[in-house]
This record gives C-alpha cells, sequence and structure tokens, in this order.
C-alpha cells in the first residue's frame, strides 16, 4: 500500500511518499520546504500564503523523483492538528482537493503521534519508546500505556524550541535561534546557574528565559550563557524524560521534533539511556522535524486497521491532543 | 552487610540495608552522568535536605511518612524507616469499589492536611504512596517545597491527575474522591484551589 502525506501544521510544509511491503515502511519520498519569517517569529497567516504557494509544486515534486505514479498512490492522508489554524486548514484543503481529484480515500492525523509512529517504522529495534518530542511549539514526554498515546510529561508554558528562540531573538540572533545557540554554547564552560523548574513530570521555562535575558542584560558572557541556558533546560528534559521511562518501566527512548537535531541534547538523553540499560533512538534529520511522510505513514496504519473519514468530517483541530487518538493499530 | 536494591527510579536508588540493628531503607540519589557537576552537586544536595525537612515536617502535622534516621547531604542519603505495605500503584485498579473509593478519600484528605500547613509535596502519584497496616503513606519528597501559593497547591493535586488519568483511566472517579477528601479538609478555600485546577487544564496546550 503507498499513501501520500501532506504535513503543515507550523512553518513547514512537507509532502511525503511512503510505501508498507508486509509491515515495513519504506520512504519513497519526503520533500521539505519552511517558510522564513523576516523578522520575528512566524506570522500564521504569512505562514499559510507560504505554504498555498508551495503545496501545488511539492506534491508534483513528491511523485516525480520516485518511481511511481499518482495512480499507483492508494491513500491521502494530512496533519490533522495540532498546530496553527491558518496552516492546517492549507495543508488539509490541499490534501482534500488531491483525494478527490485522483479519487482515494483521505484520512487525517494527529501530528505529535506521528512523530512516535515515525520512529517505530523507520528505526530498527524501535518498538515501545518513550518519546520525547521537543520542537518550536510542542514540549511533551509521550508513551503508550493502556490502549492510548498518554501525555506523562510537558511543558506548562512554552515549548524548548520556543523558549531558544524567543532567548536568540533578544540576541538579533535569525530564526530558528536553536542551531546558533548551540554554536554558541559549544564555546561557553562557565556556568551560570538557573531555575531548573520541575513539577513532578512538568517542566516551565519561562523562569529560565527571563533569567537568561537578564544574565546577557548584566553583560554576561553570551557564550556562558548559551552554555548555561542549553545545559539546563536538556537536563529538565533529560530528567522528565527519565522519570517517565521509570514509570511506565520502558526499556527505550526516542527523540523527535526539531530540537532533537541538537548534539547535547542527544548526548544527554543518549548517557541517561545507557545508564538504565536503556535504548535509544533516533530518527533521520528529515523524519525528525515536521515532514510529510511521518504523516503518510500513520494515515497509512490507521487505514489498514480500519479507520476511515469522510471528506465532511475532515476538519481541522488546532488543540487535537496526542490523547485523543484511538489506537487501534497495535496493543 | 550487603545492600539489596529495592528499586532503581530516575533520579535515586532505594537500598535495602541495616542501621543499628534495624531493617532500614536508603534512598540514594545517584549522579547523573548527562548532567554537568555544577547543576548534579546542587540538585543532590538540595533535593537531599529539602525532603528530609518536608518529612520531617509531614510527620509532625499528622501525615504518615517513614521515620528519618540519618541524613548524609554530601552523598545524598537520607536513611529511614523500611515500610513492608503495597505501592498504591499497584493495588489500587484491583481493590473493591468501596475500599477504593476510601483509599482516594484518604489521599485528597492527607494533601489537604499537607496543604493546610503549605507543604507541596511535588510529585503525587499514587507510586509515591504506600498502604502499610492501612495506614496511608507518603513517600519521596524530593521535588517537594513549602509556599503559601494556590497555584503550587493546584499544579500539586494536577501531578496526580495527569496520573491517574495515565495510570487509573478505567477508574474516572477516582480522582473526584480525592478532591471530596481535600474539600473536607482543606482549611483555605477549596474552591479557589479547584478553579486553578481548571485553569491549569485549560493553560495546558491545546485543552
Amino acid at each position: 500500500m503507498i499513501c501520500l502525506g501532506i504535513e503543515g501544521t507550523a512553518h513547514s510544509i512537507g509532502v511525503g511518499i511512503i510505501q508498507e511491503r508486509k509491515g515495513t515502511c519504506q520512504v519513497l519520498s519526503n520533500k521539505i520546504k519552511t517558510y522564513q519569517p523576516e523578522k520575528g517569529g512566524i506570522h500564521p497567516r504569512e505562514a499559510a500564503n507560504h505554504h498555498a504557494a508551495k503545496i501545488a509544486g511539492l506534491i508534483h515534486e513528491s511523485v516525480r523523483v520516485t518511481t511511481i505514479d499518482f495512480s499507483d498512490i492508494d491513500l491521502i492522508s494530512f496533519s490533522q492538528g495540532p498546530g496553527l489554524g491558518p496552516c492546517l486548514r492549507t495543508a488539509a484543503t490541499a490534501a482534500r482537493a488531491l483525494a478527490l481529484t485522483i479519487e482515494k480515500p483521505l484520512i487525517g492525523v494527529n501530528h505529535c503521534v506521528a512523530h512516535l509512529e515515525i520512529g517505530r517504522g523507520t528505526v530498527r529495534e524501535c518498538t515501545d519508546p518513550v518519546l520525547l518530542y521537543v520542537s518550536g511549539a510542542n514540549t511533551q514526554v509521550i508513551a503508550f500505556a493502556e490502549k492510548k498515546y498518554r501525555v506523562f510529561g510537558e511543558t506548562l508554558d512554552i515549548g524548548i524550541g520556543n523558549c531558544l528562540d524567543k532567548f536568540g531573538r533578544a540576541l538579533g540572533l535569525e530564526f530558528p535561534c536553536g542551531p546558533k545557540i548551540e554554536q554558541l554554547a559549544a564555546k561557553g564552560s562557565q556556568y551560570l546557574p538557573l531555575p531548573y523548574s520541575i513539577k513532578g513530570m512538568d517542566i516551565a521555562f519561562s523562569g529560565l528565559l527571563t533569567a537568561s535575558e537578564n544574565y546577557v542584560k548584566k553583560g554576561k558572557n553570551l557564550e556562558d550563557v548559551c552554555f548555561s541556558m542549553q545545559e539546563t533546560t536538556f537536563a529538565m528534559l533529560t530528567e522528565v524524560t527519565e522519570r517517565a521511562m521509570a514509570h511506565t518501566e520502558k526499556q527505550e527512548v526516542l527523540l523527535g521534533g526539531g530540537v532533537a537535531s541538537n548534539k547535547r541534547l542527544r548526548e544527554m538523553v543518549q548517557t541517561m539511556a545507557l545508564n538504565r540499560g536503556a535504548k535509544f533512538f533516533v530518527p533521520t534529520r528529515d523524519l525528525c522535524i515536521d515532514n510529510g511522510a511521518m504523516i503518510a505513514w500513520l494515515g497509512l496504519l490507521m487505514y489498514q486497521s480500519g479507520c476511515r473519514m469522510s471528506i465532511d468530517n475532515s476538519l481541522i483541530n488546532q488543540r487535537f491532543r496526542t490523547d485523543m487518538v484511538e489506537v487501534t493499530w497495535r496493543d | 552487610m550487603t545492600k539489596k536494591i529495592l528499586y532503581r527510579g530516575a533520579e535515586a536508588e532505594i537500598l535495602l540495608s541495616t542501621y543499628m540493628g534495624r531493617t532500614v531503607v536508603e534512598k540514594r540519589r545517584v549522579q547523573k552522568a548527562y548532567r554537568i557537576k555544577e547543576i548534579d552537586r546542587q540538585l543532590i544536595a538540595s533535593r537531599t535536605r529539602e525532603e528530609a525537612k518536608l518529612m520531617a515536617e509531614s510527620r509532625r502535622i499528622g501525615v504518615s511518612v517513614p521515620l528519618i534516621y540519618d541524613v548524609d547531604l554530601f552523598n545524598g542519603i537520607i536513611t529511614m524507616e523500611y515500610l513492608a505495605g503495597d505501592r498504591v500503584k499497584d493495588i489500587l485498579n484491583i481493590l473493591g469499589k468501596q475500599k477504593r473509593k476510601r483509599i482516594c478519600q484518604k489521599i485528597g484528605e492527607s494533601i489537604a492536611r499537607l496543604h493546610n500547613h503549605d507543604i507541596i509535596h511535588g510529585d503525587i502519584t499514587t507510586s509515591n504512596m504506600i498502604l502499610f497496616y492501612d495506614r496511608l503513606y507518603f513517600i519521596d519528597f524530593g521535588l517537594g517545597c513549602k509556599t503559601i501559593e494556590i497555584e503550587t497547591k493546584a499544579v500539586d493535586l494536577h501531578v496526580l491527575m495527569e496520573a491517574f488519568e495515565s495510570t487509573h483511566s478505567q477508574y474516572s472517579s477516582c480522582f473526584n474522591n480525592v478532591l471530596d477528601g481535600y474539600k473536607k479538609n482543606y482549611r483555605g478555600d477549596p474552591v479557589r484551589v479547584l478553579h486553578t485546577i481548571d485553569d491549569i487544564i485549560r493553560r495546558g496546550r491545546y485543552r
């Protein structure tokens, strides 16, 4: 079975094609285009305009780079939520139009669950992980328990990527700021104390963000502030992930989301996993960031397990929570 | 004697040991190789100190906790009484309806008593409660603190709500029973705390 998935929850529009053969997941193509704001953060309408301008070309390109034809596609899936309304609506509209044109079924999927399933689908030995999902807007620790993907811990205020971006923006760095902060942090060495805020398995970043900005205002070395910020936030993330692993008694950890590209975060989570005797997994970068292939794969899993969606019921849901998804494709 | 590991948690090891002829539990906070020394040392010392203080005070106000025998800040070790009971997490789903209801109310009462004295447990889950000779004990005050803030008290209860949703999801009335017990015993205005829980739920992403 072949599924084409369209992702459009935030600043990226992506089209991916997945082929399933005897339960294994094969990525045939995965094309992504990213909106770059001229200044500041994502402007939802501007991002949606970007997506609308790019989506038709992306769909054609994603099919062209494979050996298949539009007539070989069995299913169209799209990111139904959570995300920015205008972006979601643009991706959903494209998906509906494509499904009607090629006369194939349509299915909407949860973006956060897709991040986890693409790990299970494409990373060898990854079967039942705790996912640390770290992106701009989302910071969640997700695992399968009692028939659903449940959120064991999450941010109580802003996402980790958002925290890094807000800090970076105050310094005049370009969006996304994470990679620049990572470079600066690598040169820092002196640790400046920052609030370490964990509540149960939930975390909060806003106090730490203010404290970091205050260090900069006071003229502290920028590299040291970046270093301290990364060390503190990532230690918090690693700690809540470990707590979730202990709580759920799971032996695998999976990273996902754009911030999973950060080498220091990878190193910390990997160290934690090794010391617990657990396995550590990260999908390839293009499957970690927002992408169409993961949407295609989850759509395919859902369809094969009997889920169906009519066009009438394909409305997007900006607040589509991870634990709202009925999991029909695994026990 | 050789110490037996009873449980290896995320941040600490629970060891069965002896202390002046008694069977005791040692809670030993382990160094974490993933975080830098500066953060590691500070977290281990401050959490050990806070935990011991909160346990002692909880006991004083009538919430059952294991008795503390010794505290070693440098190595992050608290030596305490051994409770040969059951984790509430393990037994709650298999108890009869009435007993489950009673325990949940008792949980609420105990949390109210802690909150009456501005003690925040910080990680109220059913893994951190032990039933021993029909008494409900709270363990692991490692993320606790003292505050008068309504917000923090509400977060304390919200953590438990999430634990119920994830671990005891087939018993949706459990958390309501907890709140019943809480309302009866909280000396401040329980309605304000409950409203703040609703605020926290709404503030959570995508609610």
